[in-house]
């Protein structure tokens, strides 16, 4: 089990908490709660085939595109591939409105 | 004009040795029958060192009394065989290198067995003629592979040699044609042997092309190898099969078509009553198919989908309900399948609008293997089918659709697309710098890369990204982005920069979910039309009956 923190700007607090996923071999559940203004700090859990390296480079992708609305994630992973993670991360912000 | 040019002795050397062989085995033999316990006896006299034996390893049916025999004789008196094997599936079918018996392998597919090929090829017990596709090695078998003898299997024979090859004929058909026309020795291994033709289910091979019938010692060995459990589907996968249904086969009208195995073709064949039906698209897609028979088809056939199924090989459990679709699937007069590997790979290979499969390994060219370290995995039918084959000449709307010009003497083009996940399940990107076919070919000497399907051939290459419409690039250039803009956090997802996914997207060039239209929210099992095998079963209304390691009831 690893554990990993990463920080992102960010705009106003997400308007909603958001559970998406599961904790089961090969997937990964994502829990979103809305944080104070201009900071989004993310902690990972996960056990498997994904670097933190890569993690990083996931999330970096997530949040390419500019600042989200600001919130605490929380991401627990069994094993999970970098297509499964992405398509929950992506279910996360569908669901937080982004 | 020579005058002494010809004498008649060499123009039937081969019949000749034939007839010489069959003469020794007379004493063994009662008609065309061998007995059970005399079949290595009978081998020994009937092969002879050095011949080309052509061995019916098939997908899911294997001559494993044959084999398991002939890999059991004294490699002193019987050595250096050319096997030629379609697919290569059981260990006995290497034992016969690692023994000394056999020499040289040809072979198309090599699933199971993969990783000891390497094996074997790396400790030099074995030399690979070629990895071919399927439909290239019966070719080979009429021009400079034909065999001196075939091992081949079926369920019945009578006394005159007359074959029932059942639900499952599949090779057996061209391995034997080229052999018997040109004075190979024909062997069937049968599980049952009866009088004369008419207590046979039905003649699948006239006797006239069969040498010697021989009752095995327990019916031959079947593999449920296109089987996929609903209840292993997951969300990535339905997502994809959403992908493509919206973006490839509604946007092309793909009507006519070859699924590969595997769960991401499953989830699309589970999403046509559900998903595909909400879009309206019933009628007007997946009406004809090239395919083996895939118990998660039973929905969308039940639900009207599909006019018609021409399949490969039998898939064991299916034969109750394909007896009870005649309109659906090839069926002999007594009501059974009938499968032909050859017919069915020639038919997926030039009249069919679309191959959709899957790969181990694409490089940034798009050029995909299933080949890789030290496993020697064949390529199958991927290939054959896997390809824009050039001789096609009758246009249908999705082979139109792809043409990118208004010239009238251009081109239509067959629809070939990758479908695969950006990493494999073991964390391995599949997206890499260089194929390890690459490799391979340096280190077993291999005159070029083992490649399954080049990248000019792929059409589309879908991953959970997005997909990238390849067969619009106008450079390699331009092709390589497009694989780039969909690969994700592979080595060469990681070239790729933000600014060009927009422009990619804005041209068309490539399409993420959202702009074809789905939520990803919305990629979840409750789609399927069954999410167990049970719920095949009731689909069939019992007439799917699954092999017991897929019943949980």
């Amino acid at each position: 089990m690893e554990t990993l923190h990463l920080e992102y700007p960010a705009t106003a607090p997400a308007r909603q908490r958001v559970l998406v996923g599961v904790v089961a071999s090969g997937d990964l559940e994502i829990l979103i709660e809305p944080a104070t203004a201009g900071r989004t700090q993310i902690t990972i859990h996960a056990t498997g085939s994904l670097s933190p390296d890569l993690w990083r480079k996931q999330l970096d992708r997530l949040f390419a595109h500019g600042a989200a609305a600001a919130m605490h994630m929380e991401i627990n992973a069994f094993g999970a591939t970098p297509g499964v993670i992405s398509l929950r991360l992506a279910q996360a912000m569908e669901e937080v409105g982004t | 004009m020579p005058s002494q040019a010809s004498t008649p002795l060499h123009w039937s050397e081969r019949r000749r040795e034939k007839r010489r062989r069959l003469d020794l085995v007379n004493t063994l033999a009662d008609g065309c029958i061998l007995p059970t316990k005399q079949l290595a006896a009978a081998l020994e006299i009937l092969i002879a060192p050095g011949d080309r034996v052509v061995l019916e390893g098939n997908n899911q049916k294997q001559a494993d009394f044959l084999s398991r025999t002939l890999a059991q004789l004294n490699p002193a008196r019987l050595h250096d065989l050319h096997m030629i094997i379609p697919s290569v599936s059981r260990a006995e079918h290497l034992d016969l290198f690692e023994r000394g018996i056999a020499r040289k392998l040809d072979f198309s597919f090599s699933g199971p067995q993969s990783l000891r090929i390497g094996q074997l090829l790396a400790d030099g017990c074995l030399e690979i003629g070629a990895i071919h596709t399927y439909i290239e090695l019966y070719a080979r078998l009429f021009v400079d592979l034909t065999p001196n003898v075939a091992l081949v299997a079926a369920y019945q024979a009578d006394r005159h040699g007359n074959l029932y090859t059942g639900p499952s004929t599949e090779d057996t058909p061209a391995l034997i044609e080229a052999t018997a026309f040109r004075d190979g020795i024909v062997i069937a291994q049968v599980n049952d042997i009866v009088d004369d033709a008419s207590c046979l289910t039905r003649v699948d091979i006239p006797g006239d092309w069969v040498d010697f019938v021989v009752k095995a010692d327990r019916p031959f060995f079947i593999e449920p190898l296109f089987t996929r459990d609903p209840r292993q589907i997951k969300p990535i996968q339905i997502l994809m099969a959403m992908m493509a249904i919206r973006g490839i086969y509604e946007r092309h009208q793909v009507q006519s078509l070859n699924h590969g195995l595997g769960f991401n073709t499953a989830a699309i064949e589970l999403l046509l009553p559900t998903y595909a039906a909400s879009l309206g698209l019933q009628g007007k897609i997946c009406r004809h198919w090239t395919l083996n028979p895939h118990p998660t088809l039973i929905p969308a056939i039940e639900s009207g989908w599909v006019q018609s199924v021409h399949c490969f090989g039998g898939e064991l459990g299916m034969e109750g309900y394909i007896a009870a679709r005649p309109d659906v699937f090839f069926t002999g007069k007594d009501g059974s399948l009938r499968s032909n590997r050859a017919y069915c790979q020639m038919a997926g290979q030039y009249a069919v609008d679309m191959f959709i499969g899957s790969t181990l390994q694409m490089d940034g060219d798009g050029h995909s293997s299933t080949v890789t370290l030290g496993r020697l995995s064949g390529f199958g039918g991927a290939p054959n089918m896997g390809h824009d084959p050039h001789g096609r000449r009758h246009a249908s709307p999705a082979w139109l659709d792809l043409i990118t010009t208004d010239n009238l003497l251009s081109r239509g083009r067959k629809l070939v697309v990758q479908m695969v996940e950006t990493f494999q399940g073991n964390g391995q990107p599949t997206l890499v710098e260089t194929l390890d076919a690459v490799e391979v070919a340096r280190t077993t000497g291999m005159p070029l890369a083992p490649v399954m399907i080049y990248g000019d051939d792929i059409s589309h290459l879908l991953t959970e990204e997005g997909i990238a419409y390849l067969y619009k690039a106008q450079s390699l250039e331009q092709r390589r982005q497009q694989i780039a803009a969909v690969a994700g956090i592979t080595p060469i997802g990681l070239r790729h920069d933000a600014a060009s996914t927009a422009r990619l997207r804005r041209d068309g060039l490539i399409a993420l979910p959202e702009d074809l239209g789905i939520r990803r929210h919305d990629a979840s099992r409750k789609l399927l039309a069954a999410k167990s095998m049970a719920e095949l079963v009731s689909w069939s209304d019992g007439l799917y009956q699954p092999p017991a390691r897929f019943r949980s009831w």
